[in-house]
């Protein structure tokens, strides 16, 4: 069992845990994801490592309540435990390992974090922070409500952005259009690492590709074993095919191709419809939404 | 008197019924026709059956105690061989093993040593028999990576001779493609794999889940920093391979590890677990071995019409028979001599059918098989919503990847001696990672002998 030592709410719909997981705990990198799953019944649910801190053994997660899975999640509490957490998993982000420091201390590196992707980000600013490298970095999000982090991350990046779609708070627009502020003032990037929705990932490296930005996302498709043995996490990275929960998480955003990668996450969406209906409604759903029949 | 000449009939659930469920297809022998059968040994002086049995269970002393009902001696006599009874007797290629080389199937029917197998390791669960560890423990930590058939059984024997031994798992359950893999219908989970699991904890062996060598830990660390002086790999293969054809990206294709993890170790087909799967009207099941079968038969208990495509004929199924008759008796189609060239996908990304074209045998390949050679112009398209790809697997690199000095062959299984030796001192491995892809009791074989050779290499450190 690995117990849940923490649980903090940190917007309408993202929560944050700090579990205790010594053998994660004592390996794992910025950029590397874990598996979870809560009990007998549950699924096995990735999600990228947010913190870590080797002495007490504990890794930091944070999550957004999009389906059944995470919904029960969140319903955990501090004292609760996780059957399953297993980890790290994939490969360490190339800024973040030792023997390439002398390489990314060249580099003028830009983090775009776009929702619950911000939280991803901070360990791997945190990182380059405790080595000596400066960063900056943009926390882009719907609206003021649903920002998070942004004590934390101040404390970390050399240079901190906000913006959010609506206007209620920082900059008035998304991530991308942020960068194309700073770009259009002069500033000038030589590396970025975008995070976040498939969506804002993908036109985040349609600007970066005009811009001539070497880019890197972290991708989260759909995985089950999370150690290489089934490929439902497999994309197409340039003219290859490759197992997200092996070879990656991160890529080359300018050869991702996006498209597919976002057709395939949604393969399950009727089934996770259901079961977050299901779950919802508990013994008054009786097949209201037309597509489940209800407890046949 | 019954005929001598064939083998007691085994009870099995109708086709029909058993297309609908998950329950175990074979139901198994009763006392009486597991004495009966055993009758039919004629216990050679030299029996060629315990040359046929990787593990070489003294077959004929263990169904000499069924014939004599000393179910509970029986049971001691397979437990000196095998960690796995219950497992073995019902998932072992008997046909091409120790079956295979039974007297009694010259002229007539061998005897039926799986299934008696399988009664004796059911009865001894049922009756509460567990095998046991008499050993005095020697102070020495070996550590054993997988928890499949080859992980097992090294680790059971290594108790056995006295050694602390602690299985490490990637997976949250124990057991390999014996949970991920074959499906509920083949092999019980809760009733004959856990059992199995439970039975070699008994002998005192430790089991670790949730941790994956190569990345929670690596093999030097275990060695450096936590005391164990040997280790056995069996990490299996379970890389699956595509076939690299347009389409096989798009929503509705599987490898067949994912569709049977989703299945089996992940419980979708039962209610109340939260792991969706694809449940197609209409799905082609490429390939032709024992994970196609289970994969179609699989995907036939989730209510769809399945095709098993393959590219060979008939004679040629590397499946085993007894599979491919209760597929074919659930309503499994079989396209033989046929190969799928391309997905066709819908606009919304997903399969809406597959273009198959037609082969005939031509000459004999380095293995052997008459390779099978495209027939030029005979494409045609069949509709479907699902296609399953079980080509085969092979071992996944993270552990040769991280592990210095261990070296692996242009397949990406380590190179091992025949005792299990690989190239790096104090690691040995066997199964799957070994040999790519096989059956469960060849890596049974491979534990076995590699716990042998691991007691050596301490004797003489």
């Amino acid at each position: 069992m690995y117990p849940i030592l923490k649980k903090e709410k940190l917007s309408d719909k993202i929560f944050l845990m700090v579990v205790k997981a010594p053998r994660v705990a004592a390996g794992c990198l910025p950029g590397q994801f874990i598996i979870v799953k809560i009990d007998e019944e549950g699924e096995r649910i990735p999600l990228t490592i947010c913190d870590y801190d080797r002495n007490e053994g504990t890794v930091t997660i944070v999550f957004q309540t999009v389906g059944a899975s995470t919904e029960r999640m969140a319903a955990l509490n501090a004292g609760d435990a996780f059957d399953d957490f297993v980890g790290p998993l994939g490969q360490p982000s190339e800024l973040c390992i030792e023997e390439n420091l002398e390489e990314t201390k060249k580099k003028n590196i830009v983090f775009i974090a776009g929702g619950v992707g911000t939280a991803p980000v901070y360990p791997q600013v945190k990182w380059l922070k405790e080595h000596g490298i400066n960063t900056t970095v943009i926390i882009g999000a719907r609206s003021k409500d649903i920002l998070f982090y942004e004590e934390e991350m101040r404390q970390v990046a050399t240079e901190l952005y906000l913006a959010t779609d609506d206007g209620s708070y920082g900059f008035h627009g998304n991530g991308c259009q942020q960068l194309q502020a700073l770009w259009d003032e002069g500033k000038r990037f030589d590396h970025c690492v975008a995070i976040g929705p498939m969506i804002m990932m993908k036109f985040v490296c349609l600007l970066t590709k005009e811009l001539g930005i070497p880019t890197v996302v972290s991708m989260n498709p759909i995985m089950v074993d999370g150690t290489g043995m089934c490929g439902a996490c497999r994309l197409v990275v340039g003219d290859e095919v490759k197992f997200a929960c092996v070879d990656g998480p991160e890529f080359d955003g300018h050869l991702v191709d996006f498209d597919q990668a976002m057709a395939r996450s949604k393969q399950y969406k009727t089934e996770e419809g259901r079961a977050l209906l299901k779950l919802q409604e508990g013994d008054t759903h009786h097949g209201g939404c037309g597509n489940c029949g209800g407890d046949e | 008197m019954a005929d001598m000449m064939v083998r007691v009939p085994i009870s099995e659930q109708d086709p029909k019924v058993r297309a609908t469920n998950f329950d175990e297809v074979c139901l198994g022998y009763t006392e009486e026709e597991a004495v009966a059968e055993a009758a039919r040994c004629l216990n050679c002086k030299n029996p060629m059956c315990v040359g046929g049995c990787p593990v070489s269970i003294n077959i004929p002393a263990f169904i000499e105690q069924v014939k004599e009902r000393n179910f509970e001696k029986a049971y001691e006599i397979i437990s000196e061989s095998s960690a796995l009874p219950a497992v073995c007797g019902r998932v072992c290629p008997q046909e091409s093993q120790c079956e295979g080389k039974c007297i009694r199937g010259i002229k007539g029917e061998a005897v039926a040593i799986g299934k008696l197998e399988r009664f004796v390791a059911d009865w001894a669960r049922e009756n509460g028999i567990k095998p046991k560890n008499t050993s005095t423990p020697n102070g020495h930590k070996v550590a054993v990576i997988g928890s499949g058939p080859s992980g097992l059984t090294a680790a059971g024997d290594l108790a056995k001779l006295g050694y602390d031994v602690t299985v490490f798992e990637a997976l949250h359950e124990m057991g390999g493609v014996l949970v991920y893999g074959i499906p509920e219908f083949r092999l019980p989970k809760d009733k004959v794999v856990k059992a199995e699991v439970e039975n070699v904890k008994g002998l005192g062996v430790k089991f670790e889940k949730n941790v994956i060598i190569g990345r929670s830990i690596t093999i030097d660390e275990l060695i450096e920093k936590e005391g164990f002086e040997a280790v056995f790999i069996g990490s299996g293969a379970g890389l699956p391979m595509f076939m690299h054809i347009p389409g096989e990206q798009a929503n509705g294709v599987f490898s067949a590890n994912e569709f049977l993890t989703r299945n089996n170790l992940m419980k979708a087909f039962k209610e109340g677990y939260d792991t969706p799967i694809a449940r197609g009207k209409k799905v082609v099941v490429v390939g032709g071995g024992n994970v196609a079968m289970d994969a179609a038969r699989t995907a036939l208990r989730l209510g769809a019409e399945v095709h098993v495509v393959y590219r060979r004929s008939e004679a040629e199924l590397p499946a085993r028979a007894e599979e491919v008759h209760h597929a074919k008796e659930e309503g499994v189609i079989f396209d033989l001599l046929q190969n799928p060239v391309e997905i066709l996908v819908n606009e919304e990304g997903s399969v809406r059918g597959c273009k198959i074209i037609k082969m005939e045998l031509g000459e004999p390949d380095a293995s052997g098989r008459r390779r099978p050679v495209e027939i030029p112009g005979s494409e045609y398209e069949i509709e479907c919503d699902t296609v399953i790809m079980s080509l085969g697997t092979s071992p996944n690199p993270l552990i040769s990847s991280t592990t210095a000095g261990l070296e692996t062959n242009k397949k990406g299984c380590l190179i091992a001696t025949e005792d299990g030796a690989t190239t790096k001192t104090g690691v040995y491995a066997g199964g799957d990672a070994v040999t790519g892809a096989a059956t469960v009791i060849l890596a049974m074989g491979a534990g076995k002998t590699a716990a042998a050779a691991i007691d050596e290499y301490f004797k003489n450190k």
